[in-house]
């Protein structure tokens, strides 16, 4: 019935387009004082050239995302010296400069060889660093073959003790606990040697000085997994979070490997409160690229956050009236959010409720306890 | 015979006349200050609409529960202070409006138009070059990517790459994943801008309205800085929210205006006349008594 409505308004431009053309003619007419046959045949518009706006997309072609039989490896500048590469499954961030070139990130192991030439497209500098945000195949898959095709800044003692080898392939940062699963004899996380950290940390933060840029590597504990990092370009004012943000779905609680609801909005916080800062209106200023989907600044973290809280929220309130998490899942109280974020993959909004119930039940048997301990005589 | 070369003569000679003078789409061009008319659907643009009217906006289930778990309140938060209207609704705001464009020197080609709204002082740059839209995994912005042709009379512009906005102020959300087709027209010191939304996440059918402004040369626009604040001391990561069937002001628009709460829940079909007779066989709530039972 809208497009009724849409010709109505279409037929209703025509009508007014007619009756422009008209009184031009008759503007014409009394100008020139001459046949309106020929004030018709003047063009109305230089710029009614149909072609110049012909790559505008048509209005109901909304942006869609790509199929993973379409996925192709693409790079686009972000801001400063950082770079985004987009699918190689979890987007990869490039940091490029004199010093070489740092990757958070390494996609899929399938897609190793496009990610290196995008790499290649942007810089001809040796990959010294990549940064693991967490520990899934679809960020570190390519840790092993791209890291022996770059080298690290070695010299001196390190060199002296070592032998050159220690320049040998780029180094890999991470969490400590990424290098404990991959390097578990009997984990379902065991990776071969050479994908595995060579520099990891275990407090709260890591810091580097790369390509004339301060670099933090901040842990979020508990978050997606237990070894989340997210990492900050100061100078380039770009932060990659990796998978606390998916701009494609809800944030997946990966409770296997330690990631919890608390631990998400916890990072999501941190990103909207200690390390975004919008420019003028509430965009641009601090560049945010996600664990998957779009490029966002700080507005867009923020919807990110608001809806995961908001969502929290009415789970505790289910909880508190004592609904069970059948009830609860039966509610629907991602409803309004589902048209944005729902998957029909694993993660899908049934499972994405239940986890943050398990959650929260959790929290909160944790939080007696601690009391009772408290006041234990 | 004489009157008819004389007619080719005249039609000759008006011919190489209408090749010199101005192209006649200069009497179109949508270039300079304009003024709103705020008396064009005046309730809902100036003193804002009611919560929970969701009357003649084609929403699904999703867009409805999101406006009626949305509070005002969530707009006193720091970091959503002084977010600009979208492209799609500036129109709707506080709206004097500037439109300039940029010139090829070499073409005399529009490169692009620029629009400036006063609230928040947004600009749209329309490209009107041919370049093509960014990629999918590009950033969204408030006024979003938007390129623009001829259609006749009628700039249409075609804009993605939106964040998320909102159709009416009173919660109903426009998703980041819209397109929206804009059509500016002008009519001699009036120019109609129709907006349509096209939503795949809250929207059934495509949503248009248009707003109007006249012609304002002597307009001025002052400068619009915005620096947000701690309003409310409210604890960083609380979300103002009603929760679901928990918001008690939605039932005060159909009351006090003697419209079935049914209807007031919008969708297509309250879109369209038919539905005006299908209203009258639903019940209304007790009107409260005070001023809007007199309307």
């Amino acid at each position: 019935m809208i497009q009724t409505t849409a010709r109505t308004t279409a037929r209703t431009m025509t009508r007014n387009k007619n009756v422009h053309v008209l009184t031009a003619a008759v503007s014409v007419i009394v100008l020139l004082g001459v046949s309106a046959v020929i004030a018709f045949a003047q063009p109305t518009h230089p710029q009614g050239n149909s072609d110049r706006g012909s790559s505008a997309a048509a209005p109901t072609s909304a942006p869609q995302a790509p199929t993973a039989s379409s996925a192709q490896v693409r790079v686009m500048h972000v801001q400063g010296n950082v770079y985004v590469i987009a699918g190689a499954g979890g987007n990869i961030t490039a940091q490029v400069g004199n010093d070489g070139v740092l990757l958070v990130d390494s996609g899929y192991v399938s897609t190793t060889d496009q990610v290196v030439a995008a790499v290649r497209s942007i810089s001809d500098k040796p990959i010294r660093y990549i940064i693991n945000t967490h520990i899934h195949p679809d960020h570190v898959g390519g840790n092993a073959a791209i890291s022996q095709q770059g080298s690290t800044i070695a010299g001196g003692n390190v060199v002296g003790d070592i032998g050159a080898s220690a320049s040998q392939g780029a180094t890999i940062v991470a969490f400590q606990s990424i290098l404990d699963r991959m390097s578990a004899q009997d984990g379902k996380d065991k990776a071969p040697e050479k994908a595995w950290p060579t520099d990891t940390y275990d407090g709260p933060e890591k810091r580097l000085f790369f390509n004339g840029e301060a670099i933090e590597i901040i842990h979020e504990p508990s978050a997606h997994t237990d070894g989340d990092s997210i990492v900050f370009f100061r100078r380039s004012d770009v932060v990659s979070t990796g998978d606390i943000i998916t701009m494609a779905g809800y944030p997946i609680i990966d409770v296997e490997r330690g990631g919890t609801i608390q631990g998400i909005i916890h990072g999501l916080n941190r990103l909207v409160y200690q390390i975004t800062i919008p420019a003028e209106k509430q965009e641009g200023g601090t560049m945010v690229i996600p664990g998957h989907g779009r490029v966002c600044d700080q507005a867009d973290v923020v919807y990110y956050q608001e809806m995961v809280i908001i969502i929290r929220d009415r789970i505790q309130a289910m909880i508190d009236k004592g609904m069970t998490v059948d009830q609860v899942k039966a509610a629907k109280p991602t409803l309004d959010y589902d048209p944005l974020y729902a998957s029909k993959g694993f993660w899908n909004p049934d499972r994405f409720v239940a986890t943050i119930y398990q959650n929260l039940k959790d929290q909160h048997e944790k939080d007696q306890h601690s009391k009772a301990q408290q006041w234990a005589p | 015979m004489k009157h008819l070369r004389a007619l080719k003569y005249i039609a000759t000679v008006a011919f190489v006349l209408a090749l010199l003078v101005p192209p006649l789409h200069a009497q179109l061009d949508p270039t300079g200050e304009w003024d709103n008319r705020f008396h064009e659907d005046e309730p809902e643009r100036i003193p804002g609409p009611e919560i929970g009217d969701y009357l003649g906006i084609p929403i699904n289930d999703a867009a409805r529960l999101r406006a009626d778990t949305w509070t005002a309140t969530l707009l006193e938060l720091p970091e959503n202070q002084c977010r600009p209207h979208p492209s799609d609704y500036s129109w709707r705001g506080p709206a004097l409006l500037r439109i300039w464009k940029d010139t090829d020197p070499a073409t005399q080609d529009v490169v692009a138009y620029h629009t400036h709204i006063s609230w928040q002082a947004p600009e749209q740059t329309v490209w009107m070059d041919g370049r093509p839209h960014p990629p999918d995994f590009a950033p969204h912005t408030w006024q979003g990517f938007s390129t623009g042709k001829w259609e006749g009379d009628i700039l249409a512009i075609t804009t993605d790459h939106l964040k998320e906005g909102w159709i009416r102020r009173n919660g109903i959300p426009r998703s980041d994943r819209s397109t929206v087709s804009t059509h500016i027209m002008r009519h001699g010191t009036y120019l109609t801008v129709a907006v349509v939304i096209y939503d795949p996440a809250y929207l059934t059918e495509p949503f248009i309205r248009t707003t109007d402004f006249a012609y304002n040369p002597q307009q001025r626009m002052a400068p619009y800085p915005c620096e947000s604040v701690n309003e409310g001391g409210r604890p960083e990561g609380v979300v103002p929210a009603h929760l679901p069937g928990a918001n008690s002001f939605l039932a005060e628009f159909p009351a006090n205006y003697g419209i079935p709460p049914e209807a007031a829940r919008g969708g297509a079909e309250t879109m369209y006349p038919e539905y005006i007779a299908k209203m009258k066989s639903m019940k209304t709530l007790p009107r409260p008594k005070g001023k809007h039972s007199d309307r």
